[in-house]
């Protein structure tokens, strides 16, 4: 069961005929997809089936093997930049600067090439600008603690603070909320939420939490593998087996594509 | 297994060997002494008393100078000039190693290879080279401690997560600003840590260094005084380098903990 959405001339992500390989195994084939700006996509799948490898693909830090990956029509750029923003489930804040400083640090980078501080003047523009983004995502009173000083959730609002600030087009998010307790979890779903309707931004999201994917965004993937062979896992790759509109879904497709990645999970994790 | 010692105890019991080390050497001194009053292998504390109090508070009659502490200048000048170059060489080296992995894959064999070459072995070639004066003393301990401290601090680098430094480049930073506002930064606490364990190292290798040749030194003169067995020298003179030794441990203990407090608070 596959389905691709229809190709628009305005796709602003386009992936055509997509490999990726290391060696012998095989992660991703033939992924066709067009992605328009602004939309949210959760991807769910087994591990081992290509998610992250797909992320890295689009963050600029993996080549594809073979096909296309391009932006704006141009192949994408192949080290990370300032257009696409991350956050990872851990290590993604920088222990030791301060939540102010975390977030001021891209202003830096940006406007200060060779020292990458700023002073004066435009420190106090940037750190307004900072304040301000630290504000929406809920950390106006932790701006002088270090990240070993935050809650793991609010660590995640610090990085998703820090990746925003630059205004990147686009927003990867690596099972950001994995590590974080329930609650917690409802919480930084609004908040992206929000910062999403705000912002404009196109989101691809990485989760384990099937629930999480159909509830988040307006678009959602599975990856996985259409062939399994049992006795060698790598020997097909995998590609994207669902392509949903959120929102036009029924009970018993979610039963489907649960019970679809139960079966490839038996085989791959063993 | 599971019983614990109070706060009160734990001091008693910690001080417990040094007082019998004391309680034996007094002992075996007065015993040797009492048979033979100019013996001179285990002097009393007397006569080591009067011994510093001649070289650290009365000027030499040769010189004119107090040889204590002329000595202790002269060995801290040797061990902090050769730690000092020696961890600047190692921070610029382990962090390029670590960043850049051309670099890493261009030099990290030769620098495993020198290090493995022991520093005493190519002291007479450091004399030949760099002459019998400070130089050579002061490259010794560089060329003793540096290779370590360079393979530490590459791997120190690279120990940081992958994570961190894909997310400084989606911030915009360049190589040389991930460098600058990353990597040193988080390693500089480190190198500290890794001097700690090199200074037994380095004072080693400036004791070898001295005792060999030199014109004074902490060093040079335990070996020159040895001559005459001179044990009420060279007693004080092993527990004042110890206790240099362990204030450099101790104040680098402290100015990692001052100017990185959340490296210390995050572990």
């Amino acid at each position: 069961m596959v389905s691709f959405s229809e190709v628009t001339i305005m796709a602003m992500i386009e992936a055509k005929n997509l490999w990726k390989e290391y060696g012998e195994n095989i992660v991703l084939e033939q992924v066709n997809v067009n992605v328009e700006e602004g939309e949210f996509i959760t991807i769910v799948g087994t591990s081992g089936c290509g998610k992250s490898t797909f992320l890295r693909l689009l963050l600029g830090v993996e080549k594809a093997t073979r096909g296309e990956l391009t932006l704006d029509g141009k192949i994408f750029p192949d080290e990370p930049d300032q257009q696409r923003g991350i956050v990872f489930q851990r290590y993604s804040v920088f222990p030791h600067l301060t939540v102010l400083k975390n977030t001021i640090l891209a202003l830096e980078f940006q406007q200060s090439r060779f020292l990458g501080k700023l002073f004066g003047q435009q420190r106090d523009d940037a750190e307004q600008q900072a304040k301000s983004i630290l504000d929406s995502v809920g950390l106006s009173h932790a701006l002088h603690q270090y990240p070993h000083q935050l809650s793991g959730g609010m660590q995640q609002r610090l990085a998703i603070a820090q990746a925003l600030i630059r205004k990147p087009r686009i927003l990867l998010l690596d099972e950001p909320f994995g590590a974080l307790d329930p609650g917690i979890r409802t919480d930084m779903h609004d908040l992206i939420l929000k910062l999403w309707k705000d912002t404009g931004i196109t989101i691809f999201m990485i989760t384990h939490d099937l629930k999480e994917g159909f509830y988040l965004g307006t678009r959602l993937w599975v990856f996985d593998k259409i062939r399994l062979d049992p006795h060698n896992p790598n020997r097909f790759g995998a590609c994207i087996t669902y392509d949903i509109d959120v929102g036009k879904t029924d009970s018993s497709l979610y039963q489907d594509i649960d019970h679809s990645l139960d079966t490839s999970r038996k085989v791959l994790v063993q | 297994m599971n019983q614990y010692p109070g706060t009160q105890l734990k001091v008693i019991l910690g001080m417990l060997p040094f007082v019998l080390i004391l309680i034996i050497y007094m002992m075996a001194s007065n015993a040797r002494l009492a048979e033979n009053p100019n013996d001179k292998l285990l002097p009393s504390f007397n006569k080591m008393g009067d011994a510093i109090d001649k070289l650290a508070l009365q000027p030499s009659k040769r010189s004119g100078e107090y040889l204590f502490w002329e000595d202790t200048a002269s060995s801290l000048t040797r061990l902090g000039l050769g730690v000092g170059i020696s961890a600047l060489i190692g921070l610029a080296f382990g962090i390029f190693n670590g960043v850049i992995p051309y670099a890493r894959a261009n030099l990290a064999p030769i620098i495993t290879f020198i290090s493995l070459i022991p520093p005493l072995a190519v002291l007479p070639i450091l004399f030949i080279v760099f002459g019998l004066g400070e130089l050579s003393k002061v490259v010794l301990i560089a060329f003793g401690i540096t290779p370590f401290l360079m393979r530490d601090l590459q791997g120190k680098v690279l120990e940081l997560p992958d994570e961190q430094l894909i997310k400084a480049q989606t911030l915009g930073a360049s190589t040389w600003l991930v460098i600058l506002r990353i990597v040193l930064p988080q390693i500089l606490p480190r190198l500290l840590e890794s001097l700690r364990l090199s200074l037994g190292a380095a004072w080693l290798f400036l004791i070898a260094a001295e005792a060999i040749a030199s014109t004074d030194g902490l060093g040079y003169r335990i070996f020159l005084v040895r001559r005459y067995l001179a044990m009420d020298i060279i007693l004080p003179y092993v527990l004042w380098i110890t206790f240099l030794a362990f204030s450099t441990d101790y104040l680098l203990k402290i100015i990692s903990e001052r100017f990185f407090p959340w490296f210390h608070s995050a572990k």
